[in-house]
């Protein structure tokens, strides 16, 4: 069965509240799809309807291009990862994972051989008489990858199953996730509201707020180049400047600010008098050196400077107290930044966007 | 009962005085009492409670569980004799109490008592089968309430469950009377509907007994199952059912195991109170059926023989632990977890 997953104006209503709002989008056989966006905006709902524990209120969920519309979870191609894994605590790991074949009615024999070669994939050799409570947390959840992938589904769709994990074992997850998906080279659908886990893993990320998807694109295009307001400052950290057009040249746009006129990408075609807010990430910030004029420039004043290893951020404030962050790769030496200094900040028109005005992603 | 109080009153009056004075001892007799206050209970709870709660638990068992019991079993192996006769040559253990469950009198015609007998059987095994039925009525209502509808229609469903049991039980047990008799509510129903053209005689079929008594023991049951299941974490029934695992087989690999414990509680207790029921087989038993208990109850109070009664209990007892005891080893729980 062919395993592309297609949302057909998908809409999910609890009473009066919307969950998910007309989500159109399709999803390749093979792909690392990731739905990103904050607490609340929908994603789960769209993975719960994906995995057939809700009915879509409107529109359809296609798998391999057939409706799934009253179709139950146990009748589906898919096999969901809980974000608490939900594994089966009174169970041993190999019956665990094999509690889908046992479900199918495959023999005792064939189920302990199949649940032997999951644990050899997922890392796990000779763990599978232990008892759940007797493995880590990164077991635990190659366990978990292990019991959905037991079923062979064609889709595995996973509930942030990494947010319980500390960070260095995270990080070591994501890999082993990508590597396990490359080598079973099923859909995987992944829900997260952890850009880093996003970007790094994912052929393609869907941006989501408050129910609706925002953006489609791979990591780099939804980081260099956002759609909407939203995505710009969810992902990754950006600096909005709000304010109006005052002139629309080609591929270009400048916005009247509160720092004066500054200039962006006007990927979005808009035109002069539109409101807008241009957007600068912290690393496309530079001090400008000299005085006078010129293009793009901000000035502002020194409040702290935090060392972070790879790269050093620095947090200045402008006209109206307006909070402003720029960061600087640590090439070796690193200029000093003292409280109260003046920080006369430009940067390219070419590395700033200029978008539509609209909702900004809070921390 | 003068010989009970004698031995009672002492003791009590004596626990009611060390909690009352224990305050007022402590500052004067350091000694001793410095050496209680070192223990480690009695430091995390306090002098006064800690006494209190020493005394209560073990006033709680000693005349709750073992005095009354310790008396029964002492009762059982003796004589019925006159009142002239106790502490005489007759006043001396015997077996013959026992004995006469199983053999009858001697001389009797038949090898073994097997009036007696087959009431005692046919009590355990309806106890038995009204345990079954009360589970499963109340497993579907305890997955209910504890997984599917939390709060809202639960909480309504649990004071449905609660409400009847305010009235008395003998007035319930009278109500099943009125509904299940020849002309009753339901034969009415049965007759007017023409399923049936003679009134169901349901008391002496005893379906009024099994109704009753499931009936009058469905909270034992609900309550343990509801908090087994209410405590399973939803995303385990979501995650066998997204594995394609059928409903039956999420009930029997995933919650029944997880409810062991409340399953286990559950069945003995309305097993035991089945088992020792006496007003609903008084009132719902058909003429022919008759209860252990009943017997046990004419032994004491009409035939006025306590010693066979006593034996009549002790067996009934040693029946219920063995069942309890057999119940455990097939769940394999603990006692700890039936506490739970």
């Amino acid at each position: 069965m062919s395993a592309d997953v297609e949302l057909d104006h998908l809409t999910i209503r609890f009473g009066d509240f919307t969950a998910v709002s007309d989500a159109n989008l399709k999803i390749e056989e093979g792909e690392f799809f990731s739905f990103l966006g904050p607490s609340g905006c929908g994603k789960t709902t769209i993975l719960r309807a994906v995995s057939g524990f809700l009915e879509p209120t409107e529109g359809e969920v296609r798998i391999g291009g057939k409706n799934m519309r009253g179709i139950g979870p146990n009748k589906r191609p898919t096999a969901l990862i809980f974000q608490n894994l939900a594994l089966f605590p009174l169970m041993s790991v190999a019956d665990n994972i094999a509690f889908g074949l046992e479900v199918r009615g495959v023999s005792k024999y064939e189920r302990r051989k199949r649940a032997d070669q999951l644990l050899e994939l997922t890392a796990l050799e000779g763990q599978g008489d232990k008892m759940v409570s007797e493995l880590s947390g990164g077991q635990k959840q190659r366990v978990a990858i292990a019991r959905a992938l037991a079923v062979e589904p064609a889709v595995l769709l996973l509930d942030e199953p990494l947010s319980a994990l500390d960070l260095k074992l995270r990080q070591h997850m994501r890999t082993e996730l990508r590597a396990i998906q490359q080598r079973v080279g099923i859909t995987f659908i992944y829900i997260t509201h952890d850009q880093g886990e996003a970007l790094t893993m994912s052929d393609r990320i869907a941006v989501m707020s408050q129910g609706v998807i925002q953006q489609v694109g791979n990591g780099t295009d939804v980081y260099e180049n956002s759609q909407t307001a939203f995505v710009a400052s969810f992902v990754g950290e950006n600096n909005p400047f709000s304010g109006r057009i005052v002139r629309a040249d080609g591929d270009f746009a400048v916005v009247e600010t509160s720092f004066g006129p500054l200039r962006g990408r006007n990927l979005r075609g808009m035109s002069e008098g539109d409101p807008a807010m241009l957007f600068v990430r912290p690393e496309s910030l530079t001090f400008a050196n000299g005085a006078g004029g010129g293009e793009n420039v901000i000035e502002s004043t020194v409040v702290n400077g935090e060392f972070e290893g790879s790269f050093f951020s620095v947090f200045l404030r402008g006209e109206g107290d307006k909070p402003i962050v720029m960061s600087m790769t640590n090439s070796g030496s690193l200029p000093e930044f003292r409280p109260g200094e003046p920080g006369r900040l430009t940067f390219k028109p070419e590395r700033a966007l200029v978008l539509p005005r609209g909702e900004v992603a809070h921390e | 009962m003068s010989e009970f109080l004698s031995l009672f009153l002492p003791v009590f009056l004596a626990a009611l005085l060390a909690i009352l004075l224990a305050p007022v001892a402590q500052r004067h007799a350091a000694g001793f009492w410095g050496v209680v206050g070192r223990i480690r209970f009695v430091q995390r709870n306090g002098i006064v409670i800690s006494t209190y709660l020493i005394v209560a638990v073990i006033a709680w068992v000693v005349f709750m569980i073992v005095l009354p019991q310790v008396y029964m079993l002492d009762f059982s192996f003796r004589n019925n004799l006159f009142p002239a006769e106790i502490g005489g040559p007759k006043d001396v253990y015997t077996l013959s109490n026992y004995e006469y469950l199983l053999f009858g009198r001697p001389g009797d015609e038949e090898m073994f008592n097997w009036l007696h007998l087959t009431v005692f059987l046919r009590t355990i095994i309806a106890s038995i089968f009204v345990t079954l039925l009360n589970f499963a009525i109340c497993y579907p209502i305890a997955y209910y309430m504890g997984q599917v509808a939390k709060g809202g229609y639960g909480r309504m469903m649990i004071l449905a469950l609660i409400l009847p049991f305010w009235v008395n039980e003998i007035l319930r047990a009278f109500a099943f009377r009125i509904l299940f008799g020849t002309s009753g509510v339901i034969n009415a129903v049965l007759l007017t509907l023409g399923l049936t053209d003679q009134p169901i005689d349901f008391l002496r079929a005893d379906v009024a007994l099994y109704a009753g008594l499931s009936y009058a023991y469905i909270l034992l049951m609900v309550f343990p199952l509801y908090n087994a299941i209410e405590s399973l974490d939803h995303n385990q029934v979501e995650a066998a059912r997204d594995l394609g695992s059928p409903w039956w087989r999420i009930h029997w690999r995933v919650v029944m195991p997880h409810a062991k414990p409340g399953i286990a509680s559950g069945c003995t207790l309305v097993f035991m109170l089945a088992a020792g029921a006496l007003a609903a087989p008084q009132i719902l038993g058909g003429p022919s059926s008759l209860w252990f208990t009943q017997i046990i109850y004419d032994w004491f109070n009409t035939g006025g023989n306590w010693p066979q009664g006593s034996a009549y209990a002790i067996v009934l007892l040693l029946a219920c632990l063995v069942f309890v005891l057999t119940v455990m080893r097939v769940f394999k729980v603990s006692l700890g977890e039936i506490a739970k």
